[in-house]
């Protein structure tokens, strides 16, 4: 069941208007994300600050505007990124059954016992260390979606077994349509639903994997700001005595989480 | 006959410590934490901190190093004195003494420890730094009072190592758990605490001759997470913070209930260093950079260490410019200048070196950009924030810094295996004033000699003259000679910046208001180095465990 109109039309609204600003982080941010204050550093907010400064003295509200807009659009495309191999490989699984669907459900069982840490420890580790910061975060989320598809493809897989196993897949395979007319008339537009679902269930937790990973130091690398490397900021809490305003990188973050649940499409808006 | 003479020995040593206890002060029960398990008691096996804190509250030593004065005091032995080969030292020990549980001591036991100290089947890390040469360690007890030991090679700075060696009973049946330090072993529950209850057998009295010491005993709870400790402490459950970070120290400076303190500059310190292993596998240019003197200087002067201070450790930390702390009284080097921020001079040293700053971006003779990236262990607030803050102060001379932060396995990989990185930021934690125990650091051929580690033969000039100098240093006898060839390591050491030295921290600690008699100090255990001394206020409002 999906949420009421209204609350989808601010959610939608919001969305917007976060991405909007984000995007335009270069115009609106009053100074570089890396820019060190040094003379006023953990400065509550001011003119100059609008949200103050971090321990550092860097500019909080442009720091914000940068890390929005590397979380809000790295973690989308890491989600399409998982969602399109879950997608691929759980249609498979479940639509060519037999040894296929073992394999393929097998190697998921053995990505989902691995300790995603761990992995990703070890995927960080051996990265070259002469990486642009960008570069840095783009391989993070790119880690984050190769890893995080095995909990979509189960949902997938199970979505697709019982397609094939529906009356009007029999009725199109013995009225002798081709397996590719099947999965492009047939299949697809049946996962289509389950597909969108999964994106944008994926698209938070990608973005709360990415706080995780920088709040142990993993994750978007120094200075570029991110949600995550932000949010390391409530680690101290006598900042946020002095600064409230360091958790508005949390408040967005949930605001932003909330509002993909409220605007996250139901079944019957597919059917 | 047997039967009733041991009755009567257990008798008069409970008779003894029953009018020990009377004459004393009863001092409450202190409560803090260690932050991790002792691994073993045995004083002489001793390798981590936790067992370290537990075997200096217990242990007792020879010779003891005041830790405020810096100086050596007698502790068990009344004199000792060394040969002039500095092959061997004579003790006189202090007449009647018994271990905790009413053996006596006697010289029998100063033989019996160091002999497991030198056992070369127990591999005892505290032993490590008497293996002075090849050969067998001769003991010799003429009285119960006296015994002379002499090693087979010279041992620079003897006597100082017995500050580490707690001795042990030769007869006790309680093996390593009777002792001669103020407190003994009560209790110990794996994981959870180590109980400390009062040694009645302890030697030492204050001036009024009451025996010491004044606390009945210590809880010592074992405690990982500092975020607990701070959290316990300010509950009032805790009464003492061994070591505090400047966040917590700057947290607790405003709650009036709680005493923070700043022992002043310790010995610890945090640096750079660029890798000059000849088998990194990095780009020829940084190599070349990162072995021309001029290049580490100007880095060095193009930081501002005033500001990391100040900002990342609100204060609390010391800009460094050596490897040894000013709080080092002996061994540092005054004649080393004060490292001044001084970004126009970098660029006049890089100048020199042939580099090129133009359009804010150095460049290289061929023209190349000058850029490394700075490694350091992930998680750690103030390492990355002093990354970040080296990064803008490089920028200003137009080099092209970036951060990594790895986990600590990865990185040591890259520093001691692969050495694939360009620069790392790390830190030392120190807590021997005598340079011997850095000589795997300064040795070209050290494992810890980190921009070039294991060298066969030095790989410079300068390298192959630190390497004299620390040898001449280990090896000479008197203070004098040794503290002038270190002097000149250090002369060295400054003017190449293998090691970029950043700050030297402050030590913190924190105190209850209930805690009678704290004189914090930089040397470890900066809290209760004089815990035979603390006492506890009685009041229950000053949180007082009776």
């Amino acid at each position: 069941m999906s949420a009421p109109k209204s609350l989808r039309l601010i959610s939608a609204f919001l969305l917007c208007v976060i991405f909007l600003l984000a995007l335009g982080a270069n115009f609106i941010a009053p100074y570089s994300y890396a820019k060190q204050f040094r003379d006023a550093p953990a400065a509550a907010p001011s003119a100059a600050h609008l949200f103050g400064t971090d321990a550092l003295g860097r500019d909080e509200f442009s720091r914000l505007l940068y890390g929005t807009r590397v979380s809000l659009l790295l973690a989308p495309a890491a989600a399409l990124l998982s969602t399109l191999i879950a997608g691929i490989l759980g249609g498979l699984a479940g639509f060519l059954g037999g040894w296929w669907e073992r394999a393929i459900l097998a190697s998921a069982d053995l990505l989902m016992a691995l300790p995603l840490l761990f992995v990703l420890l070890a995927l960080r580790a051996t990265l070259p260390l002469d990486v642009a910061p960008l570069i840095s975060a783009m391989a993070t989320f790119l880690i984050l979606s190769l890893l995080g598809w095995p909990s979509s493809l189960r949902v997938i897989w199970a979505a697709a077994r019982n397609i094939r196993e529906s009356d009007f897949l029999l009725l199109a395979r013995s009225s002798g349509s081709s397996p590719l007319r099947i999965i492009a008339r047939q299949i697809l537009p049946n996962l289509r639903p389950v597909l969108a679902a999964q994106f944008w269930v994926n698209i938070p937790v990608f973005i709360l994997a990415e706080a995780t990973l920088s709040m142990l130091g993993l994750g978007v690398m120094e200075p570029l700001p991110s949600w995550g490397n932000l949010l390391r900021g409530l680690e101290n809490p006598s900042a946020f005595h002095a600064n409230p305003w360091t958790i508005a990188p949390l408040i967005l973050l949930i605001l932003v989480v909330f509002c993909f649940q409220f605007i996250l499409p139901s079944r019957e808006d597919f059917a | 006959m047997l039967r009733k003479l041991r009755l009567l020995g257990v008798l008069t040593v409970f008779g003894a410590a029953a009018a020990a206890s009377a004459q004393a002060q009863s001092g409450g029960v202190l409560h803090f934490c260690l932050h991790g398990e002792p691994k073993t008691f045995n004083p002489i096996l001793v390798d981590d901190e936790a067992a370290e804190n537990v075997r200096y509250l217990t242990g007792g030593v020879l010779i003891r190093l005041n830790r405020q004065s810096q100086a050596l005091e007698p502790g068990l032995a009344t004199s000792w004195h060394i040969s002039k080969d500095g092959r061997m030292i004579a003790f006189q020990l202090r007449k009647g003494l018994r271990f905790s549980d009413g053996t006596p001591f006697t010289s029998e036991d100063v033989a019996y420890t160091i002999k497991s100290l030198m056992d070369p089947q127990l591999h005892s890390p505290t032993g490590d730094s008497f293996r002075s040469g090849e050969g067998a360690v001769e003991i010799l007890t003429p009285t119960p009072d006296t015994v002379s030991i002499t090693f087979p090679a010279p041992v620079a700075g003897l006597e100082r190592l017995f500050d580490q060696v707690a001795m042990m009973s030769a007869h006790s049946p309680k093996k390593e758990m009777a002792v001669l330090g103020p407190f003994y072993i009560s209790d110990y529950k794996a994981g959870s605490y180590v109980e400390l209850a009062r040694n009645p057998n302890y030697w030492k009295h204050d001036a009024q001759g009451r025996a010491l010491p004044y606390l009945d005993g210590i809880h010592l709870d074992i405690q990982r997470n500092r975020d607990i400790e701070l959290l316990r402490f300010e509950r009032g459950e805790l009464q003492l913070i061994n070591r505090l970070d400047a966040e917590s120290y700057k947290r607790l400076s405003k709650d009036s209930s709680s005493t923070p303190r700043n022992a002043g500059t310790g010995l610890d310190s945090d640096f750079l260093w660029f890798n000059q292993s000849p088998n990194a596998p990095i780009a020829d240019p940084r190599k070349s950079w990162f072995r021309t003197t001029e290049f580490r200087r100007a880095v060095s002067s193009a930081i501002n260490r005033e500001d990391i201070s100040r900002i990342v450790f609100d204060g609390h930390a010391k800009p460094a410019m050596g490897p040894i702390s000013p709080a080092n009284h002996f061994w540092f080097n005054s004649a080393i200048p004060a490292p001044k921020y001084d970004p126009q001079g970098a660029l006049k040293l890089l100048a020199q070196a042939g580099f090129r700053f133009a359009n804010d971006e150095l460049r290289d003779k061929s023209g190349n950009r000058v850029e490394f990236t700075l490694v350091t262990n992930s998680g750690n607030a103030v390492r990355e924030k002093m990354a970040s803050m080296i990064q803008q102060d490089l920028s200003e001379i137009g080099i092209k810094v970036s951060i990594v932060t790895l986990d600590f396995p990865s990185l040591i990989e890259r520093m001691t295996r692969t050495f694939d990185y360009d620069a790392c930021l790390l830190g030392l934690v120190n807590t021997d004033l005598d340079p011997n125990g850095q000589m795997t650091v300064w040795l070209s051929s050290g494992e810890n000699h980190q921009w070039n580690p294991g060298q066969k033969t030095p790989a410079t000039a300068w390298e192959a003259e630190l390497d004299k100098l620390m040898h001449e240093q280990a090896t000479a006898l008197a203070d004098k000679d040794r503290k002038k060839a270190f002097d000149q390591a250090q002369q060295i050491i400054y003017e190449q910046q293998p090691y970029i030295y950043l700050v030297n921290r402050d030590v913190l600690t924190a105190f209850s208001p209930a805690v009678q008699g704290a004189a914090p100090t930089v040397l470890t255990p900066p809290a209760f180095w004089n815990a035979d001394v603390l006492q506890l206020a009685a009041s229950p409002q000053q949180g007082a465990h009776k």
